[in-house]
């Protein structure tokens, strides 16, 4: 893989074709963990690990057992049930082995086991056609544009609750609206192919 | 029909191995959990509003059960939720000491108002039109904005000006941060003597616009006889290392402004009037 190809895997994934503002999954995180940017960088970094580890996971998988067995038709049941027993064998060797990450990941290992997002980024690595490399570079660099998503977010929200507008709006709905707002500026990447 | 088996089997197996793992992994990797932490944290109010000073029930569970803090430390909790920890810890609970929170101004209906104010019924918004209606740039504005945040209904307002009731309060300190005016303040103890009254304005002129804040007079630091009361800045203040709670500046303040949170000294200030009467 050359790395002009891992420059414009990365960029695609991270603007692009971002997972929250132009795919629209993972909506579930990012408006309920959004609310301090201290949370949301947690959450955030906790979505990059697990992406990043259920790309490779989800690969090796489809590559020699769906494929050979002709099933990918099963690919959808088959990938739920790697990630979240990958993410509840991640959660249970954090405890053990590294108890300061686990205390600083470990609240939102559950939220991720059956995240839309993660679950979109296995199927999208395989109707992608990528190779291991690429789908584990996909993986990382999606959970980097959910991250800056979060963040960019979170930081709005925060600004949000200090500032002045109709009773009606308070709390979601004015979350949703700047949500929107948001996921326009990112639709401006639409359509933008880079290097290929 | 080869294709549904052939399906059933490799998801199966797959769905076989994982669980596998899971199973061996959490033998493997299991952590002994403290049995007290999980009582303890039983015990707690489960509120998580970081008034310990923990970042919420179950890290201040487990600072108990390690000895890292106190089972009083609860505050919510109070003094049934420290005896029940106490019992799980072995030692003997001393009270939690019942902190509440006190208003520092007593003008409400008393005080001038400097013109009628009609905007938005909350403490912050009136305080920014023109140093808010009050004359008095330090009173109780009196739009609750300390009711609203108060999730325990321990504050009321009552003749215009707001009042703990210390029976409900649970000193999470949210009314401290949310009065614009910062009037009010958590004291350790119901008992505490406070002078109710923030006003650092001249006897002379505060005369004019509050029927009962302070004068700066001194009769109580005066009548005080551990020397716990100094008049800094038109206002009396107390030193808590001196007070001693003995009511004696109770007695003698002309305005009546000195009492402690349950205010059982000017109950009894009342039935002495009226036994004189």
């Amino acid at each position: 893989m050359s790395f002009v190809k891992i420059v414009s895997l990365s960029l695609s994934a991270i603007l692009v074709e971002n997972f929250i503002f132009v795919r629209f999954l993972g909506i579930c995180p990012f408006l309920g963990v959004s609310k301090k940017t201290d949370t949301a960088v947690g959450m955030s970094l906790s979505v990059i690990f697990v992406m990043t580890v259920s790309s490779a996971a989800t690969y090796i998988v489809n590559r020699f057992v769906l494929v050979p067995f002709d099933l990918g038709y099963m690919r959808t049941v088959a990938f739920i049930l790697i990630i979240a027993s990958l993410v509840q064998f991640v959660e249970l060797f954090l405890m053990k082995s590294v108890p300061a990450l686990f205390h600083a990941l470990g609240i939102y290992l559950p939220l991720i086991t059956t995240n839309c997002a993660v679950l979109g980024v296995a199927l999208l690595n395989v109707k992608k056609e990528l190779d291991f490399l690429g789908s584990v570079i996909n993986g990382f660099m999606s959970g980097v544009g959910f991250a800056i998503a979060m963040i960019i977010f979170s930081s709005i929200r925060e600004h949000l609750e200090e500032s002045d507008h109709p009773k009606a709006f308070e709390g979601f709905p004015i979350a949703l609206i700047s949500a929107s707002l948001l996921s326009l500026a990112f639709m401006g990447f639409q359509g933008l192919s880079i290097f290929n | 029909m080869t294709g549904i088996l052939s399906a059933i089997l490799t998801l199966g197996l797959l769905g076989l191995l994982f669980g596998l793992l899971l199973a061996v992994s959490s033998k493997i990797f299991s952590v002994e959990r403290d049995e007290k932490a999980d009582r303890i944290s039983e015990c707690l109010p489960g509120a998580n509003c970081g008034a310990c000073g923990f970042a919420g029930c179950s890290n201040l569970a487990a600072a108990i059960s390690e000895g890292k803090a106190e089972v009083n430390s609860c505050r919510v909790g109070g003094t049934e939720c420290a005896e029940k920890i106490a019992d799980i810890m072995g030692v003997k609970a001393e009270a939690a000491a019942k902190i509440t929170a006190y208003v520092k101004c007593r003008g409400g209906d008393r005080a001038k108002r400097k013109f009628n104010y009609d905007g938005i019924r909350d403490c912050v918004a009136a305080s920014k039109v023109a140093g808010g209606p009050l004359e008095c740039s330090y009173g109780c504005l009196g739009f609750g904005t300390c009711v609203s945040v108060c999730e325990y209904n321990a504050i009321r307002i009552e003749k215009g000006v707001a009042i703990v009731h210390a029976e409900n309060c649970k000193a999470c300190g949210k009314c401290v941060k949310a009065c614009p005016r910062h009037i009010i303040s958590l004291q350790k103890d119901p008992k505490d003597i406070n002078i109710s009254c923030s006003s650092h304005l001249k006897g002379i002129y505060l005369r004019k616009i509050c029927d009962i804040g302070c004068l700066g007079c001194s009769l109580c630091a005066k009548a005080c006889p551990n020397g716990a009361i100094t008049i800094e800045d038109n206002l009396a203040q107390i030193d808590r290392e001196k007070c001693v709670s003995c009511g004696a500046c109770v007695k003698v303040c002309p305005r009546h402004l000195i009492s402690d949170a349950s205010e059982s000294f000017s109950e009894e200030i009342k039935s002495e009037k009226e036994g004189s009467i």
